[in-house]
């Protein structure tokens, strides 16, 4: 009995391994990772804006362990007083499909270092890097930018909604749209 | 139609009746005290009309029978399109309109025809101020005194403008936006001070109060609403009515180590002055965080009244509404001053709606709490023992951490909010809007971060018994009763005006502008405004001599933030749970900024 509880659990954590490849030292406070991004898709002459991600981003928001992490410093760092489990707050809903600031991981990031003006606060040196990119993973889990496997589950407090996993796979539309105030109810 | 109104009105008359005919024998309704019943000016030159707050006006042009045929005669956008909690001022031929952030003051020419705007004036409170403004960006209203307009900023600047040129006459920086400190309340003017008060129970702000000089805004006096005797400016003339109020530091000993600092008991409510007895009275915010094991004991001097000497700022008393309040019950809603009979001897009273469900009725030179009567559904506490003068609190509604307590009532914006009631001169009666709600509460385990939210709890709140979120109701202060109430389908969260035509006007948050009958509570007219509700109605003799009704549309504030915010309904837990209760509010209004002005053709 027990050893057939334990095979698959087994199977389980091995299968695991496979995608919670991580790095386990944890980067100093200071330092940053540099990311060559715009943010707006209109640049000066022909193409787009020319841009240049490390691919760091798809490690964090493909990795379930990464956006569990991310969803326990989401409260550590009190940002559910202002965005509360994504639906906003003082601060914007971060579930919805609408991005003042950019809606890909790297924005994000860049987001939570840098702070917005209309009150976001700059947490650059105040949360380490790696955390920023998993904070952020998790948010872009709210509207279900990651990949379902890699989403949260139902969690142990007072349930706002249903679970990010559950949620339909989301798409990200950037700057200023029609405010959902103007729009048709759903 | 006409005969049904008839019938209407005669049975409101035979309910009315009885009552007053009997104990209209025996006591007479409460008053408003002498200095708030002068003889009327025509003008509305602060939100609370006068120093006692009863928000009356004997102009009586328009009244119960003519009030069907109001009609439009000139409205003006404020250019901000978040909840608008204002009121519209009139002093002499000019309109005062004061915008939530970025707080823009207009001046509006009441001679010319549409009423053109005369100037603008443009504060530019600090945009990051937004962040740490924890429902919604508003303000309160600002006030007129000695030719100046007064009103606070958002990133908690007060200023003074000039009230015929709209020029600075000063700006005082009062707080600081890194520490989550804001202002949104309306300033009081008394003798040559400036009352103000700081906002932030959300973020772990020490809450205080402070008077500034009239002329320089250097500010006279400031006194914290926790912490040392000194710092509360308790000394020998503080002399509170109930035991549990007296011993030295109550501050400090009533919290654990030092939680005081971060303990709230802003003011960002109703002041009311009382010049014949010079107290000042104000109430305090909720301790700070939410989450009540964090903050074992009393909590002084949080959730509570004070009555203040105005030149010193010296404590007179204090009573305590919520004492180590679990709920997020501040006591900074209005406070009405009357005088009134009790008990066959006369008492000068303070009348406050609580958000604790009750309404208060205090002797307002000694404290003492004459009586406290449920007008909202109860579940979290019990009674009220008029020995202590201490609630019953429900030991099984208590919040305990990382459990969901069901069924709390009422809910953390309180049985009644900041939106203040009006009290007739003519007819006695209170008009108190207000709500009608219930709450699940988890408390969590909180951060302190300065600068970012201090609460710790998740809630979601919903409707009341009966399934309506809004009341409007007649409430006999004698008799500790209603006469009768509007149920509505969204709570009430803009103030109500009492006029002596018999007219009482309020707004819903679906954008309906209503008159109803003093008396019998009927509705004589609505209008539909371009957004919900939120603000508070004002009304003034014209330069014409015609009277006039004022009120801003533009629904937000912390209820209405689901739409001025753009929240996302998913999220019941949004706007700390107003959401769960406001997800409807999205189908039926959208976001504004409208003054509105209407008269008789
Ligand atoms: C004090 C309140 C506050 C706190 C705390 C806060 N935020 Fe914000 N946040 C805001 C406000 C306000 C904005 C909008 C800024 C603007 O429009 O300029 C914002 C914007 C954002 C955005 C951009 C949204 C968009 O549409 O582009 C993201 C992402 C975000 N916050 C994430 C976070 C994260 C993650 C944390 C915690 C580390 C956090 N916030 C903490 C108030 C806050």
């Amino acid at each position: 009995m027990r050893t057939l509880l334990i095979l698959p659990l087994l199977a389980f954590t091995l299968a695991a391994c496979e995608r919670e490849d991580r790095e386990y030292r944890s980067n100093p406070v200071t330092a940053e990772s540099q990311e060559k991004i715009a943010l707006v898709p209109l640049s000066a002459g022909p193409g787009g804006p020319t841009e240049q991600r490390s691919g760091l981003g798809k490690e964090y928001e493909e990795n379930a362990f990464h956006i569990s992490q991310g969803q326990r410093f989401y409260v550590w760092f009190n940002c559910n007083g202002c965005h509360a489990n994504g639906g906003g707050d003082s601060g914007p809903a971060l579930m919805d499909d609408r991005w003042i600031y950019g809606g890909q991981i790297e924005n994000i990031v860049q987001t939570i270092r840098e702070g917005r003006p209309n009150g976001m606060p700059s947490f650059r040196g105040k949360i380490p890097d790696d955390q920023i990119w998993q904070i952020a993973a998790y948010i872009r889990s709210m509207g279900r930018n990651v990949p379902k496997p890699a989403a949260p589950g139902r969690k142990d407090d007072m349930s706002p909604g249903p679970a990010e996993q559950r949620r339909p796979p989301g798409e990200v539309i950037d700057g200023g749209q029609v405010p959902p105030s103007a729009q048709m109810p759903q | 139609m006409g005969l049904t109104r008839l019938v209407c009105a005669l049975a409101a008359f035979l309910l009315v009746w009885p009552s007053s005919l009997i104990l209209g024998q025996t006591q007479p309704q409460p008053s408003a005290p002498s200095f708030a019943a002068t003889p009327e000016d025509g003008q509305w030159a602060i939100p609370q009309k006068n120093y006692a707050n009863t928000r009356y006006s004997d102009l009586a042009e328009i009244n119960t029978g003519n009030v069907k045929n109001l009609q439009v005669a000139f409205t003006f956008s404020t250019g901000v399109n978040k909840g608008q909690e204002s009121a519209p001022l009139v002093v002499g031929t000019m309109m005062y309109v004061l915008s939530p952030y970025p707080n823009i003051l207009y001046a509006l020419d009441l001679t010319q025809a549409g009423a053109p705007m005369k100037w603008q004036y443009n504060p530019k409170p600090a945009a990051a101020a937004q962040g740490v403004a924890c429902c919604d960006v508003v303000n309160r209203g600002p006030t007129f005194s000695n030719g100046k307009v007064f009103f606070t900023t958002l990133d908690a600047h007060v200023v003074a403008v000039n009230a015929e040129t709209g020029e600075e006459v000063w700006k005082t920086k009062l707080g600081d936006i890194n520490r989550g400190e804001t202002m949104t309340m309306a300033p009081l003017v008394a003798k040559d001070k400036v009352f103000v008060g700081i906002s932030g129970g959300e973020y772990g702000v020490r809450g205080w109060i402070q008077a500034l000089d009239i002329n320089s805004g250097q500010s006279v006096w400031k006194a914290y609403n926790t912490g040392p005797d000194q710092d509360v400016k308790i000394g020998p003339n503080f002399k509170p009515f109930y035991d549990s109020d007296k011993g030295k530091d109550l501050g400090t000993t009533t919290w654990p180590a030092d939680a005081w600092q971060q303990g709230g008991g802003t003011v960002w409510g109703w002041l009311s002055y009382d010049p014949d007895l010079n107290l000042l009275y104000h109430g305090t915010g909720n301790p700070g965080p939410w989450n009540p094991n964090q903050r074992p004991g009393d909590n002084k001097w949080t959730a509570g009244i004070f009555a203040r000497d105005p030149d010193t700022g010296e404590a007179r008393w204090f009573y305590q509404t919520a004492p180590h309040d679990i709920h997020d019950w501040d006591t900074i809603n209005e406070m009405i001053l009357l005088d009134m009979e009790w008990e066959g001897k006369p008492r000068k009273v303070l009348v406050h709606p609580g958000r604790t469900g009750y309404l208060y009725v205090i002797d307002r030179t000694t404290g003492e709490v004459l009586s406290a009567k449920p007008f909202h559904a109860l579940t979290a506490s019990t009674g009220f023992d008029l020995k202590t003068g201490r609630m019953q609190v429900n030991a099984e509604k208590e919040p305990v951490n990382n459990r969901v307590v069901r069924d709390i009532c009422p809910t953390a914006p309180g049985a009644k909010d900041w939106n203040p009631s009006a009290f007739s001169h003519k007819t006695g009666l209170l008009y108190i809007p207000h709500m009608n709600m219930c709450m699940d509460w988890e408390s969590v385990e909180p951060n302190y971060i300065a600068g970012t939210p201090y609460v710790g709890a998740e809630v979601r709140m919903y409707p009341g018994p009966g399934g309506h979120m809004g009341e409007f109701t007649a409430w006999d202060i004698r008799e500790g009763k209603e006469l009768w109430t509007i149920n509505e389908r969204f709570p009430l969260w803009s103030g109500a005006l009492a006029t002596a035509g018999d007219v009482v006007f309020y707004g819903t948050m679906d954008g309906w502008f209503k008159a109803v009958h003093a008396r019998s509570g009927e509705v004589l007219w609505q209008f539909k405004l371009d957004s919900g509700i939120i603000g508070q109605p004002t009304t003034y003799r014209g330069p014409d001599g015609k009277q006039y009704v004022a009120i801003l549309s533009g629904v937000g504030g912390w209820a209405g933030s689901i739409v001025s915010n753009d929240l996302d309904p998913r999220d019941g837990t949004s706007a700390k749970g107003f959401v769960n209760a406001m997800r409807e509010l999205k189908n039926v209004t959208t976001k504004g900024g409208t003054l509105y002005v209407f008269k008789l053709p």
